[in-house]
């Protein structure tokens, strides 16, 4: 739910900067009337994601009625989560769940170089056909997986059967649920990855390719050596949309998983945590407390990348 | 902290202001607002023009309800009603409704069932409709008594009755014939499915089909009618304490447990991936425990090979558990005058004769139930009225919602036999008394 947020705050970021590049040595002020232009996006943000997020903190204080109506109940909820045994595995599903994903961006990194190679033809269908699972309902998604994986009549396991091999049923099965699941995920973001990275791509001067080519470096030295070094504000940029979107995970699972799943504890997220107990349970001050721990988790991740970032992101 | 208490109070305020206003400009003779509830409720006038949502959760009642509409559009031309259908599957109908009552934004008439009719009541967030039934609109005689008592939340009557539903046997003619076994009769028992289960999966194994199985993902069609048929409870009948620790009650879980373990049903992980009732309908199940609403698609998919019987007799009886829907209207309801009078209609016998007719639902209205049994004539239906007479009501609290989640999370453990189920159901049973007890 917040990706949306982050992802588009994020990109006008990169924008700004863009703009701000092009325009440096300009010293003369604009003044107070650019800000006019911001205001629509400021109090967007500040109406919708911002004021939320106080209000949720305050909430997390509280014990809230089914419909409204809530209780100032201090810390509780928060030392009644830190008892919480689901919480701990909700973690490190999510985590692995997160992991998963991230193996998606090495994927987009070799597909997005083969996809810009010069005189590709179909290019543009290529790049259609990855981004439009990105674009799908991931509802709709979710549920064509779910038949796909159906354990005793979907594609793959009849694939399978082709070779006498049974396969599980995977997305009722501990273990292989949220595998399950996190290969679709990956699948997702497959696309997405691959415009960024793409986009990227196309920034790196063609000259220091034909400078490594009269050199007599090969593809592959090219590849590690000029396109993933240029490539790696990119890669960055889609690492901590990856997490942040990871640690969201819900309507995926949600869809996939069903009702009395007998994997679900071996694979819930946080955020299906959030939803049982906000929803299914009716505490939403509880589910107010799961909330923030999510919004401080990603906000610790995200700081220890950018800590991270200047080992190894290169800015031309 | 009270800005919700704030606006409401002025909502409802500016609504009972609005509805004065509306009402005195069309002549009405009736209360606004709250008050309308206690005075008895007089038709408004023909002309009364209005726009109505109705929110409903089953898209395959939408055409009768839309039928419904037609015919009470000719009593009042100028009322609107758009039909709403948000799927229950996955609770998202309840997440939306619940959402729309914190905010002050419930459809003008929307469906209710028994897990959630006591949370909402008691909660202020519907109109008593007793002055429909001291205006004569109502008359809570034409319905199931167990149906009225359900909508009755301390003393306040909440609900007009839409329909019922009980679980019966389903079983497919031609896979009993094929393997040879003599098909079910109502006076079957418990271990005849056993081993009439056990030889239709035998005689079909390695080809997917299975003897009988039900749906574990909830206990309504499944657990909750074994529960009882040895004898447990689901829960107390004052709504306080959960049964799931008695004997009964474990019994009723270790039937399904034994049919799993012993084959006679696919395992807990078939049965999530494959929902029972799809693969009754696909011809993959031999026998099936299910609700009177999939009488229709089975009737369907099968055609004549779809018989249905009684339940069978467990240790102690063979009763179904009754569950049934009404038509409410919220407390600060937009338009009382026009919601009432939607509703009024809904509840009379000409409604619940194009339900009949269409074989969706069991229609709650006495007498019309016959319309019903008719809409299917090559299955004997009148056994799910039959087992109406001494079913046993849907258990249900306040905040039933999280008590079926503490279900739907320890259940899959007992029925894939990872857990004993009787560690399993006296797990539920602490675990479920702190949620009630949590209520008051």
């Amino acid at each position: 739910m917040k990706a949306q947020t982050l992802t588009p705050a994020s990109k006008s970021g990169r924008a700004a900067q863009a703009a701000g590049d092009r325009r440096r040595g300009k010293s003369k002020s604009d003044g107070w009337w650019p800000w006019l232009f911001v205001v629509p996006t400021v109090a967007g943000i500040g109406v919708f994601y911002l004021w939320p997020i106080v209000q949720t903190f305050y909430y997390s204080f509280t014990k809230w009625g089914v419909f409204g109506g809530t209780k100032f109940i201090g810390l509780d909820n928060y030392v009644r989560m830190f008892a919480d045994s689901t919480i701990p595995q909700s973690i490190v599903n999510t985590l692995i769940y997160t992991v998963v994903v991230l193996l998606g961006i090495p994927i987009a990194v070799i597909l997005a170089s083969l996809i810009e190679r010069p005189g590709l033809r179909f290019a543009t269908l290529y790049r259609t056909l990855y981004f439009i699972p990105y674009i799908t309902m991931p509802a709709a998604v979710g549920i064509v997986w779910r038949l796909i994986y159906n354990g005793d009549f979907g594609p793959i396991n009849w694939f399978l059967g082709l070779f006498r091999i049974q396969g599980p049923y995977w997305t009722s099965t501990p273990g292989f649920a949220l595998l399950a699941v996190a290969t679709v995920g990956l699948w997702m973001s497959l696309g997405f990855n691959l415009i960024i990275i793409s986009a990227g791509l196309r920034e790196i001067p063609r000259e220091l390719f034909e400078a490594a080519e009269m050199d007599g470096a090969s593809r592959v030295r090219q590849f590690f050596s000029i396109t993933v070094p240029l490539l790696t504000p990119s890669i960055f940029f889609v690492t901590i949309v990856t997490v942040i979107s990871g640690f969201q995970l819900f309507d995926l699972l949600y869809v996939m998983m069903g009702k009395a799943n007998l994997a679900m504890p071996q694979t819930q997220s946080l955020v299906y945590i959030f939803y049982n107990q906000a929803f299914l349970q009716n505490d939403k001050g509880y589910a107010a407390a799961i909330g923030i721990l999510i919004l401080v988790i990603i906000a610790l991740l995200t700081a220890f990348q950018f800590r991270v970032q200047k080992r190894w992101v290169n800015y031309v | 902290m009270n800005h919700n208490v704030t606006r409401r109070s002025f909502l409802s305020f500016a609504a009972a202001g609005a509805a004065v206003v509306s009402l005195a400009a069309c002549g009405g003779n009736s209360a606004a607002g709250g008050s309308a509830a206690k005075a008895a409720y007089a038709a408004p006038a023909k002309d009364l023009s209005a726009e109505l949502s109705y929110a409903i959760w089953d898209a395959a009642q939408k055409p009768a309800m839309q039928k419904i509409v037609a015919e009470f559009n000719k009593q009042y031309p100028n009322i609107k009603v758009t039909i709403d259908v948000t799927p229950s599957k996955g609770s998202a109908y309840w997440t939306k409704i619940q959402t729309q009552a914190s905010s002050n934004t419930l459809p003008d008439v929307f469906w209710m069932n028994g897990p959630h009719i006591k949370l909402y009541a008691q909660n202020n967030q519907l109109m008593p409709l007793d002055g429909l039934v001291s205006g004569k609109a109502v008359d809570t005689a034409n319905y199931p008594k167990a149906l009225v008592d359900l909508y009755t939340v301390n003393g306040a009557f909440y609900g007009v009755p839409k329909d019922f539903d009980t679980s019966a046997l389903f079983y497919n003619k031609a896979l009993f014939k094929e393997a040879g076994v003599s098909e079910p009769t109502s006076n079957w028992t418990w271990d005849d499915v056993k081993s009439a289960g056990a030889k239709l999966s035998k005689f079909y194994q390695g080809k997917g089909v299975y003897g009988y199985a039900g749906d574990l993902t909830g206990g309504q069609t499944s657990y909750y009618n074994t529960m009882i048929e040895a004898g447990g409870t689901v829960i107390s009948t004052d709504g306080k304490k959960s049964g799931y620790d008695s004997a009964g009650s474990i019994a009723g879980l270790q039937f399904w447990r034994d049919l799993i373990a012993s084959g006679v049903s696919p395992s807990m992980q078939q049965l999530t991936d494959t929902a029972s009732s799809d693969m009754f309908t696909s011809r993959k199940l031999a026998m099936t425990m299910d609700g009177s609403w999939t009488v229709g698609p089975a009737q369907k998919a099968l055609g004549d090979d779809l018989g249905i019987v009684s339940l069978p007799k467990g240790p102690k009886s063979n009763q179904s558990v009754i569950h049934g829907l009404a038509n409410v209207i919220p407390a600060n309801a937009k338009n009382p005058a026009a919601a009432q009078a939607f509703v009024a209609f809904l509840g009379t016998q000409d409604a619940a004769k194009i339900q009949a007719e269409t074989g969706t639902v069991i229609p709650a209205f006495n007498g019309t139930q016959y319309a019903w049994v008719k809409s299917v004539p090559s299955v004997e239906l009148s056994v799910f009225l039959e087992l109406a007479k001494d079913a046993s009501p849907y258990p249900a609290s306040v905040n039933t919602a999280a008590w079926n989640e503490l279900e739907n999370t320890l259940l899959p453990q007992a029925f894939a036999g990872t857990k004993p189920v009787a560690d399993v159901a006296k797990d539920l049973a602490s675990q479920m008394n702190a949620a009630l007890a949590k209520e008051s």
